[in-house]
């Protein structure tokens, strides 16, 4: 019996996850972004905010900011990592399961953290959306 | 990569001669204590002799030591005991504000479903209940008081001596939750005006899963449970015989090392205090500064989350904990920081440090090293504004 045995931290976050936990992949602000959003819990107050540069129909650039968990974290930095390159449609149609999947899974309960992060870039792409003149 | 632990609030490893005695009991004594022939004989004397150390070491006398499976049942026994002994003539029950959630919620469900009249005291900023509130809180009604010697989140000592002298004077039961504070700090009952004391062996390097209540002679309690009618029918069940031993074994060494341990560890507590506060800005420190735990350092950290803390901490091999640790997904901040007038958002970057026996100069120099990186790295990625200190 041991603690590194049976405590290991992977039995509580992901390798993915706890990769982007303490590496976090673009993280800050775009700058001149095209659209910027933000998702939040409600139930624990964790506030995600997403900026995006948007180029011929493509995310070409998207950042992260985060007050909030582990998954929460994690969850963005993924995000922002799955978007770049990607079409606004695509990045658009992304749902918090495909999120969940890149993180390699997040402990029970924590859905919602993924959740908000999808709800911020959403918000991005729809306000890069209007600022470029066309319909929400 | 040696792990530090820094979480003894929480638990305490527990002690080398209490784990042997322990075993002892286990491998050599296959009584139940209510037996009369020699294996029970051998494990009641072995109950009783346990009774008397832990009698001893707070001054009591073996008769007022009542064995419970830990903290939360001496508080529920006392609190659920007492009101029952009560019904019918005293239906007054008042609590502070930050007691721990075995007493609050108790008294939560008394209200709810006992009709007992409940009043939460609060507490100032640094965590402090004002004895004259409690006195406020009185009528001629009230059954029983129960105010923590100690909080387990951020280290405030409560004045229960007065506190205790105002209960005394209106003729109420007063209960003290001191599981953070038998076996770290002096506690005498002969001294101490109260009726009550949850002890719990875990907090001083005993074994989970025993405490005991402390019951005053002439205080009216009733049994929670029913069954054989063992501790004098206070708290009917099989004794855990192993358990048992191990807390009188635990209590008498704490007793012998009482004082030495809280004097090094205030140093390491001072130490960490001091040099959190002078490498991280914008650091909030809870509880009282100066009547606090020998081993507790609090902190909330702006910008911070308290499961973030905690994650970032453990893989850098530091266990610590957060009263705010989100682990559920809709984790409040706790009752605590918000009852000390905390703003919701600060109170999200709780961290709680408590040292122990084990802990060395060492251990405080990695985490006064670690810590500083980690904070740092978490206010980056929320880049939330960090006050002026």
């Amino acid at each position: 019996m041991s603690v590194e045995r049976f405590g290991a931290a992977e039995d509580l976050y992901s390798p993915a996850a706890v990769s982007h936990f303490t590496e976090p992949r673009n993280v800050g602000a775009v700058e001149a972004a095209d659209g910027k959003g933000s998702g939040t819990n409600p139930s624990c107050g964790d506030r995600t905010t997403i900026t995006v540069r948007v180029s011929g129909g493509r995310v070409a650039e998207a950042r992260f900011r985060t007050f909030g968990c582990v998954a929460a974290i994690a969850s963005a930095s993924a995000l922002t990592e799955m978007v770049t390159g990607r079409s606004v449609d695509e990045a658009h149609a992304l749902m918090p399961g495909d999120v969940i999947a890149e993180l390699g899974g997040l402990p029970a309960r924590k859905e919602g953290c993924a959740l908000m992060a999808v709800g911020a870039l959403r918000a991005a792409l729809v306000d890069a959306r209007v600022r470029a003149g066309g319909a929400a | 990569m040696r792990r530090v632990y820094l979480d003894h609030a929480a638990t305490t490893p527990v002690d080398p001669e209490v784990a042997d005695a322990m075993a002892r009991v286990l491998r050599e004594i296959p009584g139940n204590p209510s037996s009369i022939y020699a294996e029970g004989r051998a494990a009641r004397a072995l109950v009783d002799r346990a009774r008397e150390e832990v009698a001893a070491a707070i001054g009591a006398d073996a008769s007022e030591i009542v064995f419970t499976s830990g903290g939360t049942e001496a508080d529920n026994l006392a609190l659920r005991g007492v009101l029952k002994a009560r019904r019918g003539e005293a239906d007054g029950l008042v609590v502070s504000a930050i007691e721990h959630h075995a007493v609050l919620d108790t008294a939560d469900d008394l209200e709810r479903h006992a009709h007992v009249r409940v009043t939460r005291v609060p507490v100032t900023r640094d965590g402090l209940v004002d004895p004259s509130d409690v006195e406020h809180a009185l009528d001629d009604r009230t059954a029983l008081v129960s105010i923590m010697h100690a909080n387990n989140e951020i280290g405030t000592i409560e004045p229960v001596e007065e506190i205790g002298r105002v209960c005394r004077d209106r003729n109420v039961a007063f209960h003290t939750d001191a599981v953070q504070t038998v076996g770290v700090l002096p506690f005498d009952v002969r001294e101490l005006p109260v009726d009550l004391v949850s002890i719990n062996a875990h907090k001083f390097y005993g074994p989970k899963g025993v405490g005991a209540l402390y019951v005053r002679q002439g205080t009216r309690i009733a049994t929670m449970q029913t069954g054989g009618g063992q501790e004098k029918g206070r708290r009917t069940g099989t004794e855990n015989v192993a358990g048992i031993v191990a807390l009188g074994t635990a209590m008498r060494i704490a007793a012998r090392r009482r004082e030495e341990d809280a004097l090094r560890l205030a140093g390491l507590r001072d130490q960490i205090i001091d040099g959190v506060c002078a490498r991280i800005p914008g650091t909030v420190l809870t509880g009282h500064p100066t009547r606090r735990l020998p081993n507790n350092a609090s902190f909330c950290f702006p910008g911070t989350q308290g499961e973030s803390l905690i994650v970032a901490l453990d893989l850098e091999g530091i266990s610590a904990s957060s009263g705010s640790a989100c682990t559920s997904g809709d984790t409040e901040p706790s009752h605590v920081l918000l009852a000390i007038g905390l703003d919701r958002k600060v109170a999200q970057g709780s961290l709680r440090i408590t040292v122990g026996r084990d802990t060395t100069d060492a251990d405080v120099a990695r985490l006064l090293d670690v810590l500083p990186r980690v904070v740092e790295r978490l206010r980056a990625v929320s880049q939330e504004p960090v006050p002026a200190t």
